[in-house]
């Protein structure tokens, strides 16, 4: 059972402009860095300007940085282990294929 | 501890008789209600399935035998499996006992989203009406696998509408998975801490996580099929460069956890059964909840086994064969604790006890020959042969429906207040561990020899033990129908029993039989451990009317 | 032995009366962090349901790279960052709404939601128009799909990718603008305090998703080209 305490930490409107202000600045660094040719590290970069994105958004304006419910860190976690595992074990199959240099394996 | 008096008399108002009408059953909130609608809508759907096993074990009656033309056996196979697993296995346990009894073991008033539990029996029942439309025109013959290209480009049966019911039914699913995880986590009554959960509560959490992990992964790849074959957009189309191992990469990420999202609810009960019929606290509580929570995880780790011989690179194959092992190691942890704690218990062999042993015999047999094909060349000798249908048949019927029986026997006087003929229960429970055994071994063998899966014909020497596995079929037909009987006969004439008529541990047999609306006149506040047989009368004696009071 | 407090039963009894707690419930704290755990159990739901299609994506990609650089040369890049910068701008306001919501202020709260809902009805705009585009430069994966460089049949896989990924993303901003909608007249009717304003949370968090989803959709669909040769 829970006491009852409404006391969550109520952010500064402030916090959300530089928030907001750091998500453009990030989008206009994506974009433009998608211009200059970095070879194979382009991906690389591109998927980690977007998740610094994403952290902001979760962490700031998705309060997750002041949630007390320890269960919803782990929640949000979760989403993201499962996301990877989904997609790292399915790749793990594409690309060893094609290694032993037998038709079909 | 709320006082409850000694003897509850059947004139109290209890969530059956609260209010009448159809309407008050069909606007329901109250979690134990809803329990009852899915019960008839799983039974329902059951008796759909068991048509199509009927049709399936009686053409396999002689090896070219055309009771059937083959694109109807096709039919057939295909949805025998889609509605017993996603209309009847995966709701079975956690829709009927799971809203039935996490509330009252958890000492609340009701799951934390009534009404959203209401809507996934709605969304349920949409799911099937579509299903059951899909049957009467035309019907699926795509495997329930719904492989592609096949069920997107070659074949010409209902695929859409049978891939959005699925896609439908699975939003049920994952709202009540939700609703059962936020319940867990924060309505527990005071004191009640995850330590002092009984075992079945960890099992539906357990089960919920996989569910809402899961889950989309089918909605996605159902959807995914639905949009190729309406639109002819071709995702998993190999003329575009599709990949049909794609499909099934995102259709097994789903699809092998979901076979422990139908077990481990069965593995809850049977903890529950065993305890209280061994009169003992389970032996390993926490070794027996992280193995649960172990099996949700690993589950997910394991999926490209069924696609060993699909065209998966080796190094991929060797990677997923060596993960199956693993996942077998949390279920055999439980079985041995399951076996450690009727070890010296006070047995008491009655109707859920039969049901949980022959669980602990039939699970074991499914899991290890499980392990079998986790081995790449004996998978690759017996895939797609009837030693995989024995397989998963051990674990899924040997295991999950007998479970699911026990389950509903056990729980019978708190659900309805009567006790089901003890003697017709036992009866049947040894025609059905019968009926099952003659019908699913033979296939073990069968497979071994050779014998395909999903064909309609077969080598004339196979026919002996065919002619056998049918034979079992209709034994274990009249096994599960004799159950519908006495329970309905027991409705009207059953024994009325109090709390608690078995002496059982736990929070769901300290309010009355039934229970009432709200389950509970005070919140309870829990200062004991699970699974406290030590401070509860030695014996149980099912003659006794009388109830006791548990603290 | 009750362990509420006696000035507390008595806002509790309120609560009841106004609706907005719901019986079952102990308190409206309880109630809230239950509801809030729901929506979060509900966004892993949604990050799984994205994620079959992303590794799908993730396959494709890495077997035909050359093709999915050409087709992204044809993504309309101005549309696309135009597109980025207004769901984030659209978040930035249903932040500022569930801050108004917390301190009571009702003009603000509904001022911001109906800003972010508009920001979210131009998103779509845009995102129509750009669907327009595609259909007359027969871009969409159907017979009339047309492509003039090699490898045509693994440049329609990027636009089938391209089509479901923003399509699924474009139904989820409806429901998203029709959940502010509901919102905003829910607010209207006074039925949001500071102690009782649940929904405006998480239906803030659902927005919020959706434009995680769209952060990392943008760099996979229109920043994969430029450097292509």
């Amino acid at each position: 059972m829970f006491k009852s305490d409404m006391t969550e930490k109520v952010a500064p409107k402030k916090m959300y402009i530089l928030i907001w202000a750091a998500l453009m600045c990030l989008t206009a660094l994506t974009g433009g860095i998608s211009f200059i040719n970095l070879g194979s590290w382009s991906t690389v970069v591109a998927f980690l300007i977007a998740t610094a994105k994403a952290g902001l958004v979760v962490t700031f304006f998705m309060h997750l940085r002041y949630e007390r419910q320890r269960t919803i860190w782990i929640w949000a976690a979760a989403s993201a282990i499962w996301l990877t595992l989904l997609i790292v074990l399915t790749m793990g199959d594409y690309l060893t294929r094609g290694f032993l240099r037998v038709p079909g394996k | 501890m709320a006082t409850s008096p000694q003897l509850e008399s059947s004139s109290s108002t209890d969530y059956l008789n609260a209010e009448y009408g159809v309407k008050s059953w069909l606007l329901t909130t109250d979690h134990k209600r809803i329990a009852i609608l899915y019960l008839a809508s799983i039974t329902f759907m059951f008796c759909i399935g068991a048509l199509f096993a009927l049709i399936i074990r009686l053409e396999l009656l002689t090896p070219d035998g055309t009771l059937v033309e083959a694109d109807t056996y096709n039919k057939m196979f295909t949805m025998h499996g889609l509605v017993m697993i996603f209309f009847f296995l995966i709701p079975s346990i956690p829709a009927v006992l799971g809203n039935f009894l996490i509330p009252l073991m958890i000492g609340a008033k009701d799951v934390a989203f009534p009404k959203l539990n209401l809507l996934s029996w709605y969304i349920y029942l949409f799911a099937a009406c579509m299903f059951i439309y899909t049957i009467l025109t035309g019907g699926l013959d795509t495997g329930w696998t719904f492989y592609t290209p096949l069920s997107t480009s070659y074949v010409s049966s209902s695929v859409v509408l049978g891939a959005l019911s699925i896609f439908v039914v699975g939003f049920s699913s994952i709202l009540t998975s939700l609703n059962f995880i936020v319940t867990i986590h924060r309505l527990r009554a005071p004191g009640l801490t995850w330590g002092r959960l009984p075992l079945f509560i960890w099992a539906s959490y357990a089960t919920s996580v996989i569910i809402v992990l899961g889950t989309p992964l089918i909605a996605i790849s159902m959807a995914l099929v639905a949009l190729e074959r309406f639109f002819g957009i071709g995702f998993f189309d190999p003329q575009l460069g599709g990949d049909p191992l794609l499909f099934q990469h995102l259709f097994w990420f789903y699809s092998h956890p979901a076979v422990y999202v139908m077990i481990l609810p069965g593995m809850g009960v049977i903890s529950e059964i065993i305890t209280c019929f061994s009169r003992k606290k389970v032996f390993g509580y926490w070794s027996m909840a992280l193995a649960i929570l172990a099996i949700a995880v690993f589950g997910f780790l394991v999926w490209a086994h069924h696609m060993f011989v699909a065209g998966i690179s080796v190094y991929s194959a060797l990677v997923f064969s060596f993960l199956s092992y693993l996942v077998a190691v949390p279920s055999a942890i439980k079985v041995f604790n399951w076996t450690a704690t009727m070890y010296r218990g006070s047995l008491y062999l009655t109707t859920p006890m039969l049901y949980a042993l022959g669980f602990i015999g039939l699970f074991t047999m499914g899991g290890m020959t499980g392990l079998f094909l986790a081995s790449l060349g004996f998978d690759v000798h017996v895939t797609d042969s009837y030693f995989v249908v024995a397989h998963f048949h051990y674990i899924m019927v040997g295991g999950m429906v007998t479970a699911f029986m026990g389950g509903i026997h056990f729980y019978w006087p708190k659900i309805s207040g009567r006790m089901y003929p003890e003697t017709w229960g036992r009866v049947a429970a040894a025609i059905i561990f019968i009926g099952f055994n003659l019908t699913f071994f033979p296939q073990f063998i069968l497979g071994y020899l050779g014998m395909n899966r999903r064909y309609w014909h077969y080598l004339p020497q196979f026919q002996v033990l065919n002619v056998l596995s049918t034979a079992g079929a209709s034994i274990l037909g009249i096994g599960y129908l004799l159950p519908l009987g006495y329970f309905a006969w027991s409705i009207r004439y059953g024994r009325r029993v109090g709390n608690n008529p078995w002496n059982a541990a736990g929070l769901e047999w300290t309010t009355s039989s039934p229970p009432p609306t709200h389950n509970f006149g005070e919140t309870p506040i829990v200062t004991w451990e699970a699974y406290n047989y030590d401070e509860l009368p030695k014996d149980i004696d099912m003659r006794r009317e009388e109830t006791v009071v548990q603290h | 032995m009750s362990n509420i407090s006696q000035a507390t039963a008595v806002s509790i009894r309120e609560a009841v009366d106004k609706h907005s707690l719901h019986g079952h419930f102990a308190d409206l704290e309880q109630q809230r962090e239950a509801a809030k755990l729901g929506m979060w159990v509900f966004l892993a739901t949604e990050v799984m349901f994205f994620g079959g299609m992303i590794t799908g994506y993730v396959a494709y990609r890495d077997a035909y790279p050359a093709a999915f650089q050409a087709g992204s040369v044809h993504m309309l890049f101005v549309a696309g960052t135009l597109n980025t910068a207004l769901l984030i701008t659209a978040s930035l306001f249903v932040a500022l709404a569930v801050h108004a919501a917390r301190e009571g202020r009702r003009k603000a709260l509904i001022g911001c939601l109906a800003i972010s809902m508009f920001l979210g009805v131009c998103f779509l705009g845009v995102k129509g128009y750009e669907y327009y585009q595609h259909y007359l430069d027969h871009k969409v994966p159907t017979r009339s799909f047309q492509w003039d460089g090699p490898d045509p049949r693994h440049a329609e896989m990027f636009f089938v990718l391209y089509f479901f990924l923003t399509g699924f993303h474009a139904l989820h901003m409806v429901i998203g603008i029709s959940i502010l909608g509901f919102i905003i007249y829910f607010a209207y009717k006074g039925r949001y305090t500071p102690e009782y304003h649940n929904p405006v949370e998480n239906a803030a968090l659902y927005w919020h998703f959706v434009d995680i989803v769209w952060i990392f959709l943008y760099p996979m669909l229109y920043l994969v080209g430029h450097t292509h040769v």
